[in-house]
């Protein structure tokens, strides 16, 4: 088996893989929790390139999480980063669905259904 | 294509001979009809889109993330962004300047939670964080009126304010000064002080700092290098604290002279920086009667439910009674009318929608509620956007 070769540090988020195979790696978030790592789970999950994911929080008292994604082939960095933007994008739809549902209820509260 | 609708016309005829076998041998499952491919049976379905309340407890309460999860069915459960768009909706129940109550209907409750945590710790505020008290001879300590000082809402944008690191001085753009002064002459009676006594101090702190050198300049508290309300942003619109909020009761002769310094934070430093209330969701409940609840049993359903509402009466014509479901949103599940005897489980049925999410919003005064979500939501797109950017 293949142990981790090589970690890329940068300020917040750390990649622990293999240089040799990309396609499975643990990244390490620092001051992030539950909220991004659940959301991100469920986004990675939902992706067909994705084989195996999953999250969790080394100690309760450090503000860090580790997502571990393990892909078909494709770099697990790249999937991650889909994923993101995917949850991004949702983020953006909720946004302005929210604001025109507030407009239609302002201008008419009885009937209030906004696509 | 052809030939799928050529093999689908003879399943028709053999369907036809399955019937009339059935009706001799009696149930299997080899005689149930086949379910298109590309569609869940209505079983796995059910599964898939509702937790299922029993007496004892609930089942199928998971949600199946794995893209692949129904493939053998045919069916794809990735993520599409246009079938998400597609099939987001939000409706907005009630709105005013403090509360919300909106659907949000097809989105993961790992997302809806998320946006519920965001809400309750990560959406800034202003606070009270430091108190320079002058002079306190009230009965409540020092500590305890920091304390009740810090946990007061203060009502303005926190989006036009900085944090405060450790390493800054306090200056205009990242602290608000309250200045409160009460006192009880002797003689009087005894008083109570309120939160809207406190008054802002658009100059900054009043309070001169001690200083070793006599000779230099006085310098108080805070390092204004303008007046906040010269700012465009108050001078219309002054800074105040949430009003009818008892900070202490004061003797005669007592008195309390303090300046409280607000500054921005977020609610898992403290609480005291929650923009909410709180913030919460349940799922849809849904009631279904299995079969017709008629006469008496009727009348003993809508009994055994203990809120209002969620069943009625109707009448079928000639003198008969038969239960309905008037309203399941008000339900809370709490499982009465499927509890006792057995034949109730068999007609009453409880579900919970897993992707219709009834989200309620208390703000505690500082922004709207419908910003505080739209806020919320910001915060989960910077937080991805970061890691993007990290990882690029």
């Amino acid at each position: 088996m293949k142990r981790p070769t090589c970690s890329l540090e940068t300020p917040a988020a750390m990649e622990h893989g293999s240089v040799r195979d990309p396609s499975s790696a643990t990244f390490s978030f620092v001051d992030e929790d539950h909220t991004l790592a659940n959301s991100v789970r469920f986004a990675l999950n939902q992706d067909p390139r994705v084989s195996l994911c999953g999250y969790s929080i080394p100690h309760p008292s450090d503000s860090r999480v580790n997502i571990r994604v393990q892909t078909t082939g494709d770099p697990a960095r790249e999937v991650l980063k889909d994923a993101c933007q995917n949850l991004m994008l949702m983020c953006q739809h909720v946004r302005s669905t929210l604001d025109k549902a507030v407009d239609d209820y302002r201008s008419n509260p009885t009937d209030m259904d906004t696509k | 294509m052809s030939e799928q609708e050529s093999s689908s016309d003879e399943r028709m005829s053999s369907e036809e001979e399955e019937e009339e076998q059935k009706k001799e041998e009696g149930f299997s499952y080899m005689n149930l009809p086949d379910v298109e491919w590309g569609q869940l049976p209505p079983h796995i379905e059910k599964q898939r889109s509702r937790v299922h309340l029993k007496p004892d407890a609930p089942t199928n309460t998971e949600t199946l993330q794995y893209s692949g999860a129904y493939a053998s069915m045919g069916v794809d459960n990735s993520f599409r962004l246009d079938n998400f768009r597609d099939n987001f909706r939000i409706k907005v129940i009630a709105l005013d300047k403090d509360k919300m109550e909106f659907d949000l209907i097809g989105i993961d409750a790992a997302v809806a939670n998320a946006f519920r945590r965001i809400l309750i710790s990560e959406v800034p505020t202003m606070a009270i964080e430091k108190v320079f008290i002058a002079n306190n001879t009230s009965v409540i300590q020092d500590e305890v009126l920091a304390h009740r000082l810090g946990l007061i809402p203060i009502k303005v944008d926190p989006r036009l304010f900085e944090y405060l690191s450790a390493n800054d001085t306090p200056n205009e753009k990242n602290t608000i000064v309250l200045k409160l002064h009460a006192r009880c002459l002797p003689g009087q009676s005894r008083r109570t002080v309120y939160s809207q006594e406190l008054k802002w101090l658009p100059n900054g702190s009043e309070f001169a700092k001690e200083s070793e050198n006599p000779n230099s300049k006085p310098s108080t508290y805070t390092s204004f290098s303008c007046s906040q309300d010269s700012l465009p942003e108050f001078a219309s619109n002054p800074i105040s604290a949430m009003e009818d909020i008892i900070i202490a009761k004061l003797g005669p002769g007592q008195e309390i002279e303090l300046e409280a310094h607000a500054v921005k934070g977020m609610g898992k430093t403290h609480a005291k920086w929650s923009p909410v209330g709180t913030a919460w969701y349940r799922m849809f409940p849904e009631v279904v009667l299995l079969e017709n609840v008629e006469g008496e049993d009727a009348e003993e359903l809508v009994r055994k439910c203990p809120i209002d509402g969620v069943f009625d009466i109707e009448d079928t014509g000639n003198g008969k009674k038969r239960a309905i479901v008037a309203d399941s949103r008000v339900c809370t599940l709490c499982r009465e009318c499927i509890r006792g005897d057995e034949m109730w489980e068999r007609r009453v049925a409880l579900y919970r929608v897993k992707d219709h999410f009834i989200f309620t919003i208390e703000s505690t005064g500082a922004l709207p509620p419908e910003v505080l979500f739209t806020e919320a939501v910001k915060i989960l797109e910077a937080k991805c956007e970061r890691v993007i950017t990290e990882l690029s």
